[in-house]
């Protein structure tokens, strides 16, 4: 039988001016965001787990020991791929031998079959045959996830796989490592500064500052909680699982439904029902209102259940907590709305959404 | 351009000493030029200092030195003889080595330079995919650092074909075992030959452009892989 821990690591560096101290338990599943804020040591941890950096301590994957007091395995024989934050493909090779070097040492876990699969995933069929410098720097980073993919890790690194790569195309490849979320069934994990993208992709947050492990929690639960330390700022807004009820060909809408009667429709793309997707309601995005308005262009108006009430950072501001069929959102409106309509926690009241998205 | 069977004799010689002498170069330098290449050792400093050392030092300097350490009281003449090998110099094979070592900077510096440009980013894909060093080295370090071998392997073939001083000192002018081209010519010269001087010359001049013009040629062309993309 297969021990299931996950990822047990901890590990211990020290570099001039810095000291990387982790103790970390990862699940063996999904995708594991970390972040924090720059010169925190989020790549140096990356590294290590990867064996790239010679780090004191252990570092266990199920029941494979990578490293410990007497051994320490190199690079080449922990079960990682990674993806650095340039694509970092190999120059000298074509894309289809860029991935077929992968291929060939997945050590037969991997189907020379299925390369045409993930070819085809991350729609790098018209570039299979080119040299990648003649390849866009957003097609670079998808040859590189997809070389990675390609190798069967027991573990998925990735290094701001983003940050060399413009918005447009941030925005696109986002979407591509949404499908390949639905597809690996390893665990990832995914170093960034952006919120964002830790919205959209992550299961499980951790946060690390200095070196060291701030904050560690399931993503609907770090983005509920308005002092979860992550530089929200305007972002502030809670994101969670939901499923697709239906979906509208006519208004280009889908219907997600959760609880006994909350419903909300998303812009967004098709969507098959009974699909899980990823919701992000933004704070400053909803509104409270005592009555429904029929004829308001706001489709989206939820029953809630006021938990807290609390100061924002923006001192014009308020921050409420709400409850909604067992969800948390959060809402950001002006201290003077919230003495007008004389809001207390406990009461009901109607949540108006102006704009919610999948995230 | 006429050549005397000795002269011919000579020209071949001298290829077969650059072949043998740029085998050699090419098996040390490889493992030198990478540790080189890597290290944060602060003694790579010295080494690297010692390596480019025959770059300006007098052949006949080296030379020297190489024929004190090879004789019978020097360090390499005492291994030599307890091996049962006899002394070095004034052989083929004291050349071979006193020629290895005029020549080490030009084959390590072009392979040093070739891995350094590569960047480690190359290697850390490739172990992090899996490949162990060895299949590294033979999929991504060399094929990456192909021109700076090419390079080095010309430099020091020509470099040691064109040597005097060194081959002066160690190996002296013994027909088919030290009379390398460049004695040769100086003999000539000597004796008065002109016209066979001029032969041989010319052939060296021929030489030296061709090769030059092939390395600059490698150069303009496919030669290095712009900085990982």
């Amino acid at each position: 039988m297969t021990d299931r821990h996950g990822l047990e690591l901890n590990l211990k560096l020290q570099r001039k001016g810095f000291t990387l101290d982790v103790e970390l338990r990862l699940p063996d599943r999904g995708i594991t965001v970390i972040t924090g804020p720059s010169g925190s040591g989020k790549t140096t941890l990356l590294r290590c787990i990867a064996g790239l950096e010679k780090a004191q301590g252990n570092v266990r994957f199920n029941d494979a020991i990578w490293q410990d007091k007497k051994k320490f395995l190199p690079t080449y024989k922990r079960k990682t791929a990674y993806v650095f934050q340039e694509a970092s493909l190999f120059p000298h090779m074509s894309v289809k031998e860029n991935l077929e070097f992968a291929v060939d040492r997945s050590q037969g876990r991997m189907a020379a079959r299925k390369l045409k699969d993930i070819v085809k995933l991350l729609d790098i069929d018209h570039v299979f045959l080119s040299e990648p410098h003649k390849l866009s720097g957003g097609e670079r980073q998808r040859v590189a996830i997809a070389r990675a993919l390609l190798n069967m890790p027991d573990v998925l690194l990735m290094d701001e796989p983003l940050a060399s790569i413009d918005d447009q195309r941030k925005q696109e490849i986002l979407s591509y490592l949404e499908l390949v979320k639905e597809y690996v069934y390893f665990p990832v994990i995914y170093v960034t500064h952006s919120v964002n993208e830790a919205a959209r992709l992550a299961d499980t947050i951790v946060v690390i500052d200095k070196g060291s492990v701030v904050a560690q929690a399931p993503v609907e639960e770090a983005f509920s909680d308005p002092d979860f330390p992550l530089p929200f700022n305007d972002q502030l807004g809670v994101a969670f699982d939901a499923t697709i009820d239906q979906y509208s060909s006519k208004w280009a809408l889908s219907l997600v439904r959760w609880g006994s009667d909350c419903a909300v429709w998303l812009m967004a793309g098709r969507h098959r029902p009974g699909e899980q997707v990823r919701v992000r309601i933004l704070a400053r995005d909803i509104s409270l209102t005592r009555i429904t308005i029929p004829d308001s262009s706001i489709q989206n108006t939820i029953a809630c259940t006021i938990k807290e009430i609390r100061k924002d950072s923006d001192i014009s501001m308020a921050l409420v907590t709400l409850d909604a069929g067992g969800k948390t959102l959060l809402a950001r409106i002006t201290r003077r709305s919230v003495d007008q309509l004389n809001l207390v926690p406990g009461e009901s009241i109607w949540a108006q959404i102006k704009t919610a998205s999948l995230a | 351009m006429s050549f005397s069977n000795d002269d011919i004799n000579t020209i071949l010689l001298t290829l077969k000493l650059a072949a043998c002498v740029t085998v050699i170069l090419l098996l040390i330098s490889t493992p030198l030029a990478l540790w080189l290449a890597r290290t944060e050792n602060r003694f790579a400093g010295v080494i690297n200092t010692l390596v480019a050392m025959p770059l300006i030092l007098p052949p006949s300097v080296i030379g020297f030195y190489m024929l004190i350490a090879m004789g019978p009281d020097g360090f390499i003449g005492e291994i030599t003889q307890a091996l049962g090998l006899g002394l070095l110099p004034f052989t083929f094979s004291g050349l071979v080595v006193a020629s290895v070592i005029y020549s080490l900077p030009f084959v390590v510096q072009p392979i040093q330079n070739a891995l350094q440009a590569a960047g480690t980013r190359p290697q850390e894909v490739a172990a992090t995919l899996g490949a162990g060093p060895i299949d590294t080295f033979f999929r991504i370090t060399l094929p990456l650092a192909r021109p700076g071998f090419f390079t080095a392997a010309i430099l020091g073939f020509t470099h040691t074909i064109g040597e005097f001083g060194v081959v002066l000192m160690i190996g002296g002018n013994i027909p088919d075992e030290t009379r390398l081209i460049s004695v040769q010519i100086y003999d000539h010269v000597e004796a008065l030959n002109y016209e066979q001087a001029h032969s041989l010359s010319l052939l060296m001049v021929i030489f030296s452009f061709t090769t030059l013009l092939l390395l600059y040629s490698l150069r303009s062309g496919r030669v290095g892989y712009k900085v990982m993309s």
